[in-house]
């Protein structure tokens, strides 16, 4: 388990490795220069000379890069063209409103696909557990802004239960406010999310279902509920784990378009407002931290997915 | 098999899901050709009331300015069907050569492409989308579909290699080799038409996450400008009258929709009728 643990770290700092020039890439591929976006129309000569030797593209591009990531090892994601405040500060700020936001809705999403997922596999021949598979399918084809702005419409604008968007500006000293504000958009993406999650425990769950293992336990008189929670559900999480990571970085994902429905001050309304204010620090932090999750989300989930099963954990030796 | 049983499988569920795809991808595409030489009204012209509800003169009311909201609703599909299928090719054409090339490398660039791709897809196609919409001039037509193309082109690639993978493991392909053949031609003759239909099928699921992404791209005002109609911008805009004016919010939100559940059932039904083919062979 160690030497996998040790891999699976050096691979881990490897595609980081790669993400980041990737990125370096990708931004340096802009059209004109930063330095250009720093100053707007008009400026003199004189002037951008200035802004390239302050944010340094006015180096060669061997040592701009050598700069970058000497900096992202300190974890310095610079300054904001526009606020002048450091990138990490306001990130930090910012994925504290984020974080609870993809977090609670995951693990809501994982309350409901489970169950019902398990449900709709055992009762398959069932007319419900037939309704559950077409529930779920027609879930995956929904747009998840469009039902955050449905949700906005019926339990906002309508049912006046719940506030139709926006945070409270004194944050979670507010935290009545916080939480109500919350419960929309958790709601959106946990829904949203349940129901391609919940396909998918469904199909491992068949899967375990029609397998040897569980049959030879009920031959050996075991009832289906122990043979299923003992020797079935364990072996229908390991496939399961390994695309629960894949799920948490959706929903990091989704949380940034929601975040724009409900008007959250999160990590993707800073990105879009970085991409339209031409905001390069802005961006580049916003996208090195949500690599970062996502890879660091999927080394969990290859972790834990040894954990469940003691035959992978075989083959690594 | 009889012609009775034909019949009988004909209307089992499997094809019932295929039919309701094929009805609803149709009907889209047919209202899509249909806006490239008719539509009630012109797209910018405010033509009715501000917020009007749906009547017989607007069939899905109009939008704050005044525009006819069914032209808008036909463009969108347009729009939509453009830019899933260019984004398909563009991802197919990437996904597709890296794939075969990454089958047929030496092992150690192999494992680094297949590497690669992971890393690739760990990153939400969306957010790939809208780096390269941040990395380009102004947001278009044209980027958009880029955008999404890159975006989906390492989940074909892996699938490719795969696929590929499988293929040049049978002993036919040893018999080409030993024949004589290049392998530029095995893989024109042998590779490609045996990972088709697989691949077919999995471009599919593209096209539908394609048309996602860009709804959500629009949406967030990164997609298309005006005056593209595309839905998810029609859903942006419609957003902060939706108390008053809620089918503007509604109407483009079941377009997207539709046409997305459309191309599941279609893939879904193509997909079993590969397995039952493959069964009896």
């Amino acid at each position: 388990m160690l030497k996998y643990l040790i891999r699976r770290l050096v691979i881990l700092l490897l595609s980081l490795f790669v993400a980041s020039v990737v990125l370096f890439i990708l931004l340096r591929l802009l059209p004109g220069d930063p330095a250009n976006a720093l100053l707007g129309v008009g400026a003199t000569p004189e002037q951008i000379a200035a802004a390239q030797a302050q944010i340094g593209s006015d180096q060669p591009l061997g040592m701009q890069f050598l700069t970058y990531l000497g900096d992202l090892i300190h974890f310095d994601l610079g300054t904001s063209f526009v606020s002048r405040s450091s990138v990490l500060d306001e990130i930090t700020r910012r994925l504290s409103v984020t974080l609870p936001l993809a977090l609670s809705a995951f693990f809501l999403a994982l309350l409901i696909a489970v169950p019902l997922g398990v449900f709709a596999a055992v009762k398959a021949n069932r007319w419900y557990g037939l309704v559950l598979s077409i529930i779920s399918q027609i879930g995956i084809a929904v747009p998840v802004f469009w039902l955050g702005i449905l949700m906005v419409y019926a339990f906002a604008l309508n049912l006046r239960w719940l506030p139709s968007g926006g945070f409270p500006l004194r944050g979670y000293a507010d935290p009545g406010r916080a939480i109500e504000s919350m419960v929309l958009p958790v709601l959106t993406i946990a829904l949203i999310m349940s129901a391609s999650l919940m396909r998918y425990v469904r199909a491992t769950t068949l899967k375990v279902l029609g397998s040897d293992f569980l049959r030879t336990a009920r031959a050996l008189g075991e009832s289906f509920p122990e043979a299923f929670i003992r020797h079935g559900l364990r072996n229908a999480a390991v496939p399961v784990v390994s695309v629960l990571g894949i799920e948490l970085s959706t929903t990091f994902l989704g949380a940034v378009v929601v975040e724009q429905v409900f008007s959250l001050p999160g990590m993707g309304s800073m990105l879009l407002l970085g991409i339209q204010q031409r905001d390069y620090p802005n961006i580049q932090g916003v996208l090195i931290v949500s690599t970062l999750l996502v890879l660091l989300t999927g080394f969990l989930a290859d972790i834990l997915q040894r954990l469940l099963d003691p035959r992978l954990r075989q083959e690594a030796r | 098999m009889s012609a009775s049983k034909s019949i009988l499988t004909r209307f089992s569920g499997t094809n019932a899901t295929f039919w309701l795809g094929l009805l609803l991808v149709g009907t889209i595409t047919l209202t899509g050709l249909l806006s490239l030489v008719w539509t009630p009204y012109d797209l910018s012209d405010m033509v009715a009331g501000r917020l009007e509800a749906p009547s017989w003169q607007h069939w899905a009311g109009s939008d704050r300015l005044g525009r006819d909201l069914f032209t808008q609703l036909m463009i969108g599909a347009q729009i939509a069907l453009i830019v899933g299928c260019s984004a398909v090719a563009i991802g197919a054409a990437i996904g597709v050569t890296t794939g075969i090339l990454a089958a047929f490398a030496t092992r150690f660039l192999d494992d680094a492409l297949a590497a690669f791709f992971d890393i690739l897809i760990a990153f939400p196609t969306l957010l790939t989308a809208m780096l390269v919409v941040a990395a380009s001039d102004e947001a278009s037509l044209g980027t958009a579909i880029l955008a999404l193309g890159i975006g989906l082109s390492p989940i074909v690639g892996r699938i490719t290699r795969l696929l590929t993978k499988q293929v040049l493991s049978q002993d036919y392909i040893t018999a080409a080799r030993v024949s004589g053949s290049s392998w530029p031609s095995i893989v024109f003759w042998h590779i490609l038409p045996n990972i088709l239909p697989f691949l077919g099928v999995n471009l599919a699921l593209q096209f539908g996450l394609a048309v996602m992404a860009e709804a959500s791209l629009s949406y967030l005002g990164l997609g298309a400008p005006p005056p593209n109609a595309s839905w998810g911008r029609m859903l942006q805009e419609a957003q902060g009258t939706v108390y008053t004016a809620p089918w503007g919010a509604i109407l483009p939100g079941l377009a997207i929709f539709a046409l997305v559940i459309g191309v599941n059932l279609l893939t879904d039904g193509l997909r079993d009728r590969l397995d039952a083919s493959r069964r009896q062979v």
